[in-house]
Parts: C-alpha cells; structure tokens; sequence
C-alpha cells in the first residue's frame, strides 16, 4: 500500500516495523552482552506495542492476550532470566564475533532483500493494509538465524534464537492478524519451556567446559583430528 | 533577473552568518562547561586579525599549498550557494544536484589533504590520511541517506527536495526517519565535530582538520578557518531543511523570504544548541572507533533505503 | 474418542506421576504399566477407526483417519517395548552411578513427555498444534540427551537444541503462510489451520504462497527428519543420549516429522498442480541417502553408525514419498512401520553389547555371539534385516521402491543400488569382527531381556512376509489420501 493512502496508525505500524529490523542489525553487530540482552527487550517492547496497534486497527481483540504473552515473556521473563544468568555464571561480558562483522552486517543487508523477494508473491495476495512488513518480519527470523550462526557465547546463540520466535510471531500477526489462539498459547508455552531448558543447560555447559563458549564443543565431529 | 540578486544576496548572507553559527556553538558548549567563554561573535575577530596578519611559507610549500586556501573557500562558497536556504526558488537550484553537493565538498577535502601532505610535515601527512579514511566511510553513507530522500521525492534535485517535503502532509516515513539519523551521523564525521574529530584540540592524537591546516598562518589560515565554518553552516541548513522544512520560503515573495529567514534563522539556532550538548555529552570517540561510527550510520541509511523500497512503494 | 482421550491421558498422567517417583526401585515397572495402558488403549482406538472410519473429534481439534491410526498403535507399541527394556537398563545405569535421583526423575517423566507430545502430533488435526507438538518432543528430550553430563552429550545435547529449534523455526513460517494462504479461501476464521478443512479446499490455495511454504516445511520438519545437509546434530543426539532414547528417537521421532511433511505435501500437491514438491522431496532423499551412506564407513561408535543408517534410511522414504506413484507411497508408508520397529530393536541390542563390552567404540566390541549367543544373534539378524535381507519388511518395501523407481525414473536406480551396496557393506564390514571376532578376556554375560528385540523383528519378518490385510487396508487408503491412487 502505498503509504500516503495509509491512516496514522498504520503508518505507524510500518515505523515500528522499520524500528524492529533496526534492532535485529544492533544485535548483529553488538559485541556486549548486556547491551544485547537490553536490545532484544527493546525490539520485544516494540513488538508489543505493534501488537497493540494491530489489534486497535483491524479490531481483533484477542491479538490482546498474544500483545500481553508477548510482553510478559519477551521484555520481562526471558531478559530478566538471561542477566540473571549472566551475573550468576559469571560470563565475561564480551562477546567474539565470528569473522568480519562488516561483512555480517552486509550478509544481513542482503538477506533483507532476499526476504523482499521471497515475499513478494506473499505481498501481492495479502489485503491487510500491512502487508509490505512480511518482507521485514521474515528477515527479522532470517538475521535471528544469522546471529545464531555467527556467534561463538552459548547467551547470544539463544538471544538470537529467541529474536527469530519475535520475527515468526511479527510474521503471524502481520500476515493473518494473529494465528488461532490455541496455537499462540502453544507456541508461548514452548518458548517458555525453551527458556528454562536453556538456563538449565548453560549451567551443564558452564560446569562441563568451564565457559560458555561453543567453539569448545568440539568433541564430536566427523573430520579426523 | 531578481532571482540571480537574490541567489547572490543569500550567498553573501549565509557566509558573513557562517562565522556566527560555529561561534554561537562554542559560546553555547562554553556556557554549558561552566566557563565564560568567548562571545558568539569572536570569529569574526578571529578572521579579521587573521587577515591582517603576515602569511608565514615553509620553503617546502609548492603552489598547491599556497592556492589551496582559494580554491576550498570558493568552492565550498559555491556550494553554500546551491543550497535552498531560505527559498528554494533560486536560479542555481538548477544546478542544486545532490551529487553535484557532495562532488564540491569532495573537491574541497581533495584539495585540504593535499595541502596539509603538501609541506612535509607528520602532522599534515596523518592529517590527510585519517581525513580521508573517515571520507571513504562517510561519503557511501551520505550518498545512501541523500539518494533515499531522492526517492522519496523522485528527484535528486535539493530544491524539488525540499519543497516536496514541505508540502505533503505530515506523513510518517520510515525512510526518512532512518536516512536523517544517518545524515547526521555522517554530518557529525565531515564537518568535524565530536565524536570523530575535536574541533579545538591541537593534541597530535586527536586532531584531524585542524592538523591538515596547522602550517597555514594569516589570510590564508583566515580563508580555510572561515571554509571549515562555511561548511559547517551548510549541513546545519541542509539538516533542518530536510528535517523540518516547513517555513522555507516556495517562493521568491518578499513576505515569504522574510518568513524564510527568520525561520531557517531560528531552526540554525535550535540546531547548534542541539550540537553544543551532544558535544558537550560525549566524549571524542578513539580514532580505530569511527569505522564503527560511520557503519552505524552507513546500516542507518541503507535500512531507510530498504524501508522506502519495501514498506514505502506500492 | 474416549479411547483417544485415554491414549493422551495416561502418558499425561505418567509424566506427572514418574516426575515424582523416578527415583524409586519400581520406576520402571510403573513405566512400564502405563505405557502398557497407553497400548491397549490405542489398540481399542484402532478397533474403532477399523469398525467406524476416520473419525474426527468435536471441535474438531483431532482426526485419526488410515494414514495416523496405525502409526499411533506403532508409536504406542515401540513405547511399551523400550519401557521393557528401559526398566532394567536405567536401574543398571544408575547402579552404577551414572545418573542420579534427579535426573531418574527427570528421565522417566520425560519418556512419558516424549510419547504425549508425539501421541498429541499424530492425532491432532491443528497444524498449529501439530508444530507445537513437534517442538514440544523436541523439548522433552533435550535433556535426556545430555543426561550422562559428559562433555560429548552436552555438545550433542545443544547441537540438538540449536539445530532442531533453528530448523524448526522454518516450519513454522511455512505453517504460518499455509495459514495465511487458506485465510484467503476458507471462510471460517479459525478453520483456517485444519487439516480437514484444508485437505477439501487445497486446489484453490494460491500456488505461489504454497510453494514457498512447503520449502520452508521442507527445510523445517526435514531438519527433524535429518535429511542432508541439516542432519548434523542426529548422530551426535541418537548416540549420546541412553539408548532407550537412541531407540525412541531413532524409532518415531523421525517418523512423525516425516508424517507431516507428507501431510503438507497432501495440501500442496493439488495447490501445486506441479511436481515441485515432489522434486524437493526426491533431491533431499536422494542426498541423504547417499552421504549418510558414505559417512556410515568412517564411524567408529556402534550406535552413530546406526544413526547414520537411520538418515538413510529416512532419506529413502522421503525419496519414495517424492516419487508420488501408488507403489513407492505404499512402500514408504511399509517402510516407515518395519524401519521404526528394527531400528528400535537394533538399538536396544546395542544396549546390551554395550553393556557387556563396557563402551560403544566399535574396535572394543568383540566377539558377542560367543560371550551371550542371544545378543550376538539378535545383533546380527537385526543388522541383516535393516539392511534389506528378504525376507524381512524392509526387503519389502525397498522393493516395492526399486520397482516403482524402475517404472517412472530408471536413471534413478543405479544410485539407489550403489547406495544400498555401501550401507551394506559399511554395516557388514562392522558387523562381522563385533559378533564373530575373538571376545577379549573376561567379558561376562549380562542380564538381557531380548524379548523386545524378538517381538520386533518377528513382527518385521510378518510383515515383509505377509501384511494383514488391515494394515494393508489403511496402507492402501493412506496410499489413496495421499497421491489419489491406490495399489491394491
């Protein structure tokens, strides 16, 4: 849609949408950890109020409780639980980048453009007045794979993990209005879950290898050392 | 005819007003360190004693050093004259191609690195190589910010720009909001303020222009001091001009000019004091950093390219 | 339906139940009782779907019709017998101190977890809930992968972690553009992500949008699947983990993902109205097929090498499901049952020899068939039937592929030939020194229940003998719902 014929608040919507990509490239190029953890909360608040803004305008009430899920896990729970883990394992709070991150950073921009493309054929069906922010949520899924890829710390592969879930649940909500109720609570559940079972595990990591860093993990592998 | 005096009378105005814009920040950043500091108009003194005093020629210097201050002083005033100011109805706005903008500046920062190599000096060589390192990275996302806002308007010329922003409605454009964090990033880098670049430093492990021009003494010290601060004036009009550019005159009506004037006059004003307290705020970045600068702000434009192209069109 | 409602329930109530009292001494037989519930239960659910046809719940939230019910009663049966053999293995394992209360705890109730996420995958009709369900397995068994806490499991344990859940992210991309493309044809809001309701309109679902969804439900499940090159964290997870994992992942995990990508491929296809999907499928199994083949000769750990007859074995039936014809669908759909059940027996045969060896690298295992004959042979039979002697199932069902691969894609069969004569001889080469080779000094016997071993593969040899014919019957119908012909 052209934006000119847009009303304010979706208008609105598609700079939160913008806002939202800004933050996936901040959390690919951020080497500490603290400030990732605060940028992924900051692009989970921004998710909510997108929420928020959806549900006001196509009048689908129930995009509430997804908005209230997302804001109680994504901004709350999940951050609060990552620095938590931080200050308890004792991480230093560095985080190493794997290879060029100018080259990362110019892989993501094109993974934005292959995300455009994809998505078009998406884009000419759709009739939601946001239907050009699918390009963007799938590069948000596709950069959150990106950062787990690049990345060597365990808390960054699972920050990076959690942003791709932030890109699935924009998708939904930009594409459909939101999926079936019993599915978002589904799919809340398991990221919870997932959650948990990561803080669980980076304790077992910690305590195995001494760090958390994955590069260490090496043992099993099919080259011959 | 009236549009040539015009265009003619705002050059001439915004390079007498040049000097007081960089005078009113210092005297603002002063103020806001506590001290007395010196009076908005000092500048102006500056260049004045300048002028009147002895130029002094290292026996090294070829023409180039000597001609370089000419050449960047009129070329960047070439450049202020191409710029919209107060009315974007000027003849030279036929000239007023973006690109033809950032070739002018480039022309001037060729010409200010040869001179500062031009003597033979470490200072002037270190100068010159970090000026143009942090150019390359700077230029891209300036290019990138301002072909966004082409876009936007379908032209690449400043003043079909400018007034086309001015006259849609208000309209929340992403691209806009992206490419402009950008361009003042970039414009951060090129004219010299800090974070990149400490404008009144002369510690070697920190300055850039100011080593470029560390051999000059008299006039031509005065003419490249009075550059620097013309260019300074230029990305503050074209700043306010592209962010908020209601009250720039459509037209070459007297009320409106004068409408034009006091309002660019007001929102130059508002901008320095902005600048003042982001210099006053933050500390000059280490020099390995500014890459890192300017990828933020070349991300920043290239995500208001990508926005345009995918939420904008269609 | 109340036969469904008590298959759900009960492992519902195990998980709750053993997460309490794992660590006792009859853990395992508690285990066992309800998985043996569980059984009897999808039995009688069976009996029904046999006597009254597909049935589909109100509110429409699950459906059992031919494809799922019997892979249903597989799931519930592959349960029980790895609880049979679980029961003693973990008591052993925790005699000799490798795992603690807690963690007994933890691994009782989440093989119960496991078989309720998997039950709820099966019977759901929502494939929302079907992905959440996917996810959820995926979940319960993390930590059971790395329940040993050695540095190896913890590596594979978070290989699986990150690589399932990355992967599984795709799938529910696709999910969600499959949802998007039905909101335009379906009238019903919330119908919108049924299968039954889907499976009706799917010839007017735009072609593009389903394209795109079945590549990124392709990547996504074939993750799970472990097709190449997604499959990295497989061998790491099916041979780190306790080997009744090693059985029940091997067993059913990969055929619940394959199940619903066949699922969408029901939908795709006729939205398609090309190959594609069948293409995509074919290219994955073929690959897979052949590198894990190849990668099956450099292993020197029993239980990888068997993970990596496991992805070959998934990428043939991902071939056979992308050849289409009525003749290789109905052999995947064969090969899916016997290769779950042989797998699983293999698995937990390995069990033992590990035992008794005290190690799984292959070079120490060593003369089985001298030091307990029933392990050694159950080893050896069990190898020959996943390799495809006749007259076992999955003689069977390659078969049945050989010969619908021979009719639509000759080119296509010399590979397939290589390929199976490498597995084999990859198999065999490490086979023939670990039952027969000279058993190192003062290996000793030790307790073994092989009667799941024996069920199994006399189940296997049933069916390649003769199938009943209500298997044959659902096989056939399965055939039919999926590419509109049948076999018989």
């Amino acid at each position: 849609m052209l934006i000119t014929t847009l009303s304010f608040p979706e208008q609105l919507v598609l700079t939160l949408a913008a806002l939202i990509l800004l933050t996936s490239f901040i959390m690919l190029a951020q080497v500490r950890l603290d400030s990732l953890i605060n940028t992924f909360a900051m692009q989970g608040l921004l998710l909510f109020f997108t929420t928020v803004l959806m549900a006001v305008i196509s009048g689908e009430y129930h995009l509430l409780i997804s908005a209230a899920l997302t804001l109680f896990l994504k901004v709350f729970f999940i951050p609060i639980r990552l620095r938590r883990l931080v200050v308890d394992l004792d991480v230093r709070r560095e985080v190493e980048v794997l290879g060029n991150p100018f080259l990362i950073m110019l892989f993501g921009t094109s993974l934005v453009l292959f995300s455009y493309y994809v998505a078009l054929p998406i884009r000419a069906l759709s009739l939601l007045s946001t239907r050009n922010t699918i390009a963007i949520s799938l590069a948000v899924v596709l950069i959150g794979m990106l950062i787990v890829i690049s990345r060597r710390k365990a808390i960054t592969q699972v920050v990076g993990f959690m942003s791709m879930e932030n890109g699935l649940f924009f998708a939904a909500l930009v594409s459909t209005n939101g999926m079936p109720m019993v599915v978002e609570l589904g799919i809340a559940f398991d990221v919870l879950v997932a959650a948990i079972l990561f803080g669980v595990f980076f304790f077992h990591i910690r305590t195995e290898i001494g760090s958390l860093d994955t590069d260490r993990l090496n043992r099993l592998t099919e080259v011959e050392k | 005819m009236t549009g040539w005096i015009f265009a003619i009378i705002q050059t001439i105005c915004v390079v007498l007003l040049a000097p007081f814009m960089a005078g009113w920040v210092k005297w603002l950043k002063c103020k806001l360190q506590n001290r007395q500091g010196p009076a908005p108009w000092q500048p102006y003194r500056d260049l004045l004693r300048l002028s009147r005093k002895q130029v002094v020629l290292a026996e090294t210097a070829s023409p180039i050093f000597r001609m370089a201050p000419y050449i960047v002083f009129s070329v960047t005033v070439v450049a202020a004259s191409i710029v919209p100011i107060f009315s974007v109805q000027i003849p030279t706005a036929a000239l007023a191609d973006v690109i033809v903008l950032v070739g002018f500046l480039a022309l001037t920062r060729f010409f200010l690195s040869l001179a500062g190599m031009d003597i033979g000096t470490a200072f002037g060589g270190m100068g010159s190589s970090r000026e143009v390192t942090i150019s390359s990275l700077a230029e891209p996302a300036l290019l990138m910010a301002f072909f966004t806002l082409a876009m936007n308007a379908s032209s690449t010329n400043l003043s079909t720009v400018i007034s086309h922003l001015a006259q849609s409605q208000f309209i929340l454009y992403p691209s806009l909001i992206f490419s402009s964090m950008g361009f003042i990033l970039v414009a951060l880098a090129e004219t010299g303020r800090i974070p990149i670049d400490n404008p009144a430093t002369h510690l070697e492990l920190t300055m850039i222009h100011e080593a470029m021009i560390l051999e000059y003494s008299g006039r031509h010290l005065a003419l490249m001091e009075w550059a620097a601060m013309l260019k300074l004036t230029i990305y503050s009009v074209l700043i306010v001009n592209f962010i908020i550019p209601w009250g720039v005159a459509m037209t070459l009506a007297p009320r409106a000019v004068a409408f034009g004037v006091y309002s660019v006059i007001c929102k130059l004003l508002v901008l320095g004091y902005f600048l003042a307290v982001a210099e006053t705020v933050q500390a000059k970045m280490r020099l390995f950093r500014a890459p890192h600068f300017l990828g933020l702000a070349f991300i920043l434009s290239l995500l208001g390219m990508m926005s345009h192209i995918v939420l904008e069109v269609r | 339906m109340i036969a469904l409602g008590l298959t759900l329930l009960f492992p519902l109530v195990g998980i709750l139940l053993l997460g309490c009292i794992g660590h006792w001494r009859c853990a395992g037989f508690v285990n066992l009782v309800i998985s043996i519930i569980t059984f009897a239960a999808a039995l009688v659910l069976a009996i029904n779907i046999f006597q009254h046809g597909p049935i589909l719940s109100a509110g429409k939230l699950f459906f059992i019709d031919a494809f799922n019910v019997y892979l249903i009663v597989l799931n519930a049966f592959v349960g029980m017998t790895t609880a049979v053999f679980s029961g003693p293995y973990m008591a052993h394992e925790m005699a000799i101190g490798r795992v603690d209360d807690g963690r007994m705890r933890l691994y009782y109730s989440m093989y119960q977890g496991f078989l309720f996420t998997m039950l709820i995958a099966l019977s759901t009709n929502n494939l929302g809930v079907l992905w959440v369900s996917i996810e959820g397995a995926t979940l319960a068994t993390v930590l059971l992968v790395s329940l040993y806490r050695t540095r190896e499991s913890i590596e594979a344990g978070w290989k699986y972690f990150i690589i399932c859940g990355v992967g599984i992210s795709q799938a529910l991309f696709g999910t969600i553009l499959v949802y998007f493309a039905a909101a335009k044809t379906i009238p019903g809001k919330n119908d919108g992500l049924l299968w039954t309701v889907l499976q009706e309109h799917a010839s007017q679902m735009d072609s593009g949008v389903m394209a795109l969804a079945f590549v990124f439900l392709l990547v996504g499940y074939g993750t799970k699947v472990g097709l190449v090159p997604l499959h990295n964290w497989l061998p790491d997870a099916h041979s780190e983990g306790p080997t009744p994992m090693s059985a029940i992942l091997s067993g059913l995990l990969l055929n619940i993902a394959l199940y619903a990508i066949v699922r969408f491929k029901m939908l795709v296809d006729p939205a398609l109205g090309n190959h594609l999907a069948g293409n995509l499928m074919m290219g994955f199994g073929m690959l897979s097929f052949s590198v894990a083949g190849l990668l099956l000769h450099r292993q020197t750990d029993v239980k990888r090498m068997f993970s990596y007859s496991s992805i070959e074995h998934m990428g043939l039936m991902t071939f056979a499901f992308g050849i289409g014809g009525p003749l290789a669908t109905f052999g995947a759909l064969l090969h899916m049952i016997v290769h779950s059940l042989t797998k699983s027996a293999i698995f937990i045969t390995v069990g033992h020899a590990a035992h008794i060896a005290g190690t799984q690298a292959i070079i120490e295992i060593r003369g089985l068939i001298r030091t307990q004959p029933f392990v050694g042979w159950g080893f050896l039979i069990g190898t020959c039937a996943i390799a495809g002697f006749p007259p076992f199932g999955v003689f069977t069902s390659e078969f049945l592929l050989f010969t619908a691969t021979i009719k639509s894609y000759p080119w296509l069969v010399p590979p397939l030939l290589v390929g199976l004569a490498i597995a084999f001889a990859g198999l065999f080469r490490n086979l023939q020194p670990m039952v027969f080779g000279e058993p190192p000094p003062g290996q000793q016997p030790v307790t073994a229940n092989m009667w799941p071993v024996i069920i199994h593969l006399a189940l296997v040899i049933w069916l390649g003998i003769s199938i009943p014919t209500v298997l044959a019957d659902w096989l056939n119908q399965a055939t039919i719902m999926i590419i509109g012909k049948g076999v018989l």
